[in-house]
């Protein structure tokens, strides 16, 4: 898998005592793709650990007034939860039918993951709008929209994401079981927003 | 003696006989490069400029305190001018420098690679600089810049005017985002794009410097942006997150922002680190001191890094247990950051030193650095930071660390580099002249503040008691010569990469990889294969050179005699 440095300047004209014709770093630059997503997730990672450890420290030190404690409806997200981790084993399903060449289930797994991260979607919709508080009623409410709407934009972003892939897996040739990292990037990333759920999940409506 | 090409320690001066000079066509430094020498460069001259405006911010600073009044400019003005130097000076000239444009420049040489691991997201990366710091001061022309200082407390950012806050954020989010790329390219650089045979403890000082840094940026910097975003909510909203008005709880941001901020301090020198320890060797013609301990201090600082926060906020209603735990971790951070300082001084110590103006600089820095240190460790001690907490003592201990540290070794990287980068080297009277004049001026300037403090003289404000007026003055003549100290600097650079003597390939006879090519250098950074450097110290009297990792003080100094 041959990578991005595409020089944009002139080639090397130089003294002829150079007698090497291509120095041999240019045919083995490492692919370091994947590494580099994965410390960004890292990152990403991180910034819901703020989130997250701003709603604990509001739960320990800052009570909420009697009239803003609710029980929250626990079936709908639940199956929510269900959905999305469903959603990452079609993805996974996918991936395998991918390394087998088989494109065209590849590409029907990805459209169900794809659907099922919609369904999510609509699911958290639904809920939004039958909620008894609104965004800016308390505190608990406050950072309820927040967590669940800062993942809800990364659910968006990986719907989308999957559906690019799915787009370029009807290309012929375009991801072989050798080179895809398009479609790696996506599944990575789709695993780290369900994982990123089931904490969110468990802080938010078990806890 | 396992260097290569050229065999080091027998180093020559070689002037360019035979090489061909590769000059970058002009207009390249001014558009979407992907050749990491460009965007480094970018980096340096892009934060310079912004250095340049937050001078002059800090320059209106000292003209209003000349007097106890408010007589220059209105408390309001003084309040988004005090914003806009510490948000410029921070984001868009120290990080952006020490890691963009140093970083850039040296990762890719040091470890033998031709290109950043992601030359386009390095771009990227980049190119969100301008926009956010021309939109951070284009809000001082819309409605008035952000009012609450650089740390953005609720609820004084959430009660100043909104636009102005807003756009602040906005511009932080996108340094930060910027900041985070330019980390997850250092990190894949340096452990995947090595050159085969150059192991991980063979690396020069800088990159694992840059290795902490990054490290640092990734776990810290999303913690910032996921605070402004709640407290951008706050603003707009009208959430209650950080207002204990509508049941929030301004602590937690204090927090959150400081999760990031105090990190982001090391980010600011940790570079500075690793660049003084490229320099020092090099002019002391020593190998580097302790280069394993030199190491594990930036590991160990790292992860204290990561957990001291809390000491910015002694009085802010933490719990005692809370005291206590930061107050050790934060004293603790003072043993790797004296190893370092002891590594340094052991480098130094009898060596061949050519004091030119990098060394100077550099010394300069040890010295500053030192005193900030000392301060920084007070301040830790609880009962200490209730009395001097929000007074100019702190002013003072921050200005010798980010000033006195890491903007001298700024400097004496230019003076180091800038041969290398140009083909031409700097004017050495000038330099020391611009080194005599900034080290006086910044002493002048910020010594007399921790007096200020100590006698309760508070920050952030546009008026004061008579009694201090004095010292006041004295401060404010030191920031004169600061601010006079930036033209004979001005005039070297813009004169030498007109004028200059060339510098030839290696002016200083380093053994780094950087210096074992053209200058500049070619577009991929050598014409032949990458040289393998497994001893980037290799210098000394010593025929062989000695390996990095087994130096130790006795071998240097019997060596010595």
């Amino acid at each position: 898998m041959t990578i991005l440095t595409q020089r944009p300047t002139a080639p090397l004209s130089h003294a002829p005592q150079e007698a090497q014709p291509q120095a041999p770093a240019h045919s083995h630059h490492p692919d370091a793709r994947l590494f580099g997503l994965i410390i960004f997730l890292v990152a990403d990672g991180m910034t819901f650990a703020g989130f997250f450890a701003a709603y604990l420290t509001y739960r320990a030190v800052n009570p909420l007034p009697v009239n803003a404690e609710y029980e929250l409806e626990l079936l709908l997200p639940a199956v929510n939860t269900l959905l999305l981790l469903a959603s990452s084993l079609t993805f996974h399903r996918g991936s395998k039918a991918l390394m087998a060449s088989r494109m065209s289930d590849c590409r029907g797994w990805l459209l169900l993951t794809a659907a099922l991260g919609a369904a999510f979607m609509a699911g958290q919709m639904w809920e939004y709008f039958h909620l008894p508080f609104g965004l800016t009623d308390n505190l608990f409410a406050s950072t309820f929209y927040a967590l669940t709407g800062f993942h809800g934009l990364h659910v968006t972003l990986g719907a989308v994401m999957i559906l690019i892939v799915w787009w370029q897996a009807g290309r012929k040739g375009y991801f072989t079981p050798e080179n895809h990292f398009g479609f790696e990037a996506a599944e990575l990333y789709w695993h780290f927003v369900d994982g990123v759920w089931v904490v969110l999940f468990a802080l938010l409506y078990l806890l | 003696m396992t260097t290569s090409a050229p065999p080091s320690p027998s180093l020559h001066r070689s002037s360019g006989h035979g090489d061909v000079q590769h000059h970058t066509p002009w207009h390249e430094y001014f558009g979407f490069s992907l050749d990491h020498k460009v965007i480094g460069i970018q980096y340096l001259v892009t934060g310079f400029f912004f250095y340049l405006v937050g001078g002059a911010l800090a320059g209106m600073i000292r003209v209003e305190l000349v007097t106890p009044l408010s007589d220059f400019m209105a408390r309001d003005t003084y309040n988004q001018v005090l914003t806009l130097h510490g948000t410029i000076m921070i984001f868009l000239w120290i990080v952006p420098v020490v890691n963009g444009a140093f970083g850039n420049y040296l990762v890719p040489f040091y470890v033998g690679a031709r290109d950043m691991a992601f030359p386009r997201l390095n771009a990227v990366a980049f190119w969100m600089l301008p926009p956010a710091g021309f939109l951070l001061l284009s809000s001082y022309f819309i409605g008035g810049a952000a009012q609450s200082g650089w740390t953005a407390y609720p609820p004084l950012s959430i009660t100043t005017p909104a636009v102005g806050q807003i756009i602040w954020i906005v511009s932080v989010l996108l340094l930060g985002g910027s900041s985070i790329f330019g980390a997850v390219n250092f990190i894949a650089t340096i452990l995947k794009l090595r050159r085969p045979g150059l192991g991980l403890f063979q690396l020069p000082m800088f990159c694992w410097a840059m290795l902490g840094t990054s490290v640092l940026v990734v776990l810290a910097t999303p913690v910032l942006a996921g605070a402004l975003i709640l407290l951008s909510m706050d603003i707009v909203a009208g959430t209650g997150f950080f207002n204990p008005a509508l049941g929030g709880n301004a602590v937690v941001y204090q927090h959150l922002f400081w999760f990031y901020s105090h990190p982001a301090v090391y980010i600011m020198v940790l570079p500075a680190f690793g660049l003084v320890s490229e320099i020092l060797p090099i002019h002391a013609r020593k190998p580097l001191f302790g280069y394993r301990s030199m190491i594990y201090s930036i590991l160990g600082i790292v992860f204290l890094g990561l957990i001291v926060w809390a000491h910015h906020m002694f009085t802010s209603g933490t719990p005692p247990w809370m005291r206590l735990f930061f107050t050790i971790a934060t004293a603790i951070i003072a043993v790797p950051t004296g190893i370092k300082f002891f590594n340094w001084l052991a480098t130094l110590w009898q060596g061949k030193l050519a004091l030119n103006s990098a060394l100077l600089f550099c010394c300069g820095f040890i010295f500053n650095f030192v005193f900030g240190g000392i301060t920084g460790v007070a301040l830790a001690q609880v009962p200490f930071d209730v009395h001097v907490h929000d007074t100019y003592f702190v002013v003072a201990h921050f200005h010798y660390i980010v000033f006195g540290g890491t903007v001298f070794v700024i400097f004496a990287a230019i003076y180091h580099w800038f041969p290398k980068m140009s083909g031409r080297l700097l004017n050495e009277h000038l330099g020391r002249l611009h080194c005599l004049l900034t080290f006086l001026g910044f002493n002048i300037c910020f010594f007399p503040q921790h007096w200020l403090g100590l006698n309760g003289m508070p920050r952030r404000v546009a008026e004061y008691d008579p009694q201090f007026q004095l010292v006041n003055q004295v401060s404010s003549v030191g920031a004169l010569l600061l601010a006079i100290s930036t033209l004979p600097f001005l005039i070297n650079v813009v004169w030498s990469a007109w004028k200059g003597a060339p510098a030839g390939d290696n002016p200083w006879r380093a053994c780094t990889p950087e210096w074992l090519t053209s200058s500049p250098p070619p577009v991929e950074n050598w014409l032949r294969e990458a040289p393998l450097v497994t001893e980037p110290y290799g210098y000394g009297s010593v025929e062989d050179a000695m390996p990095v990792t087994t130096v130790r003080g006795r071998e240097l100094w019997s060596a010595g005699r």
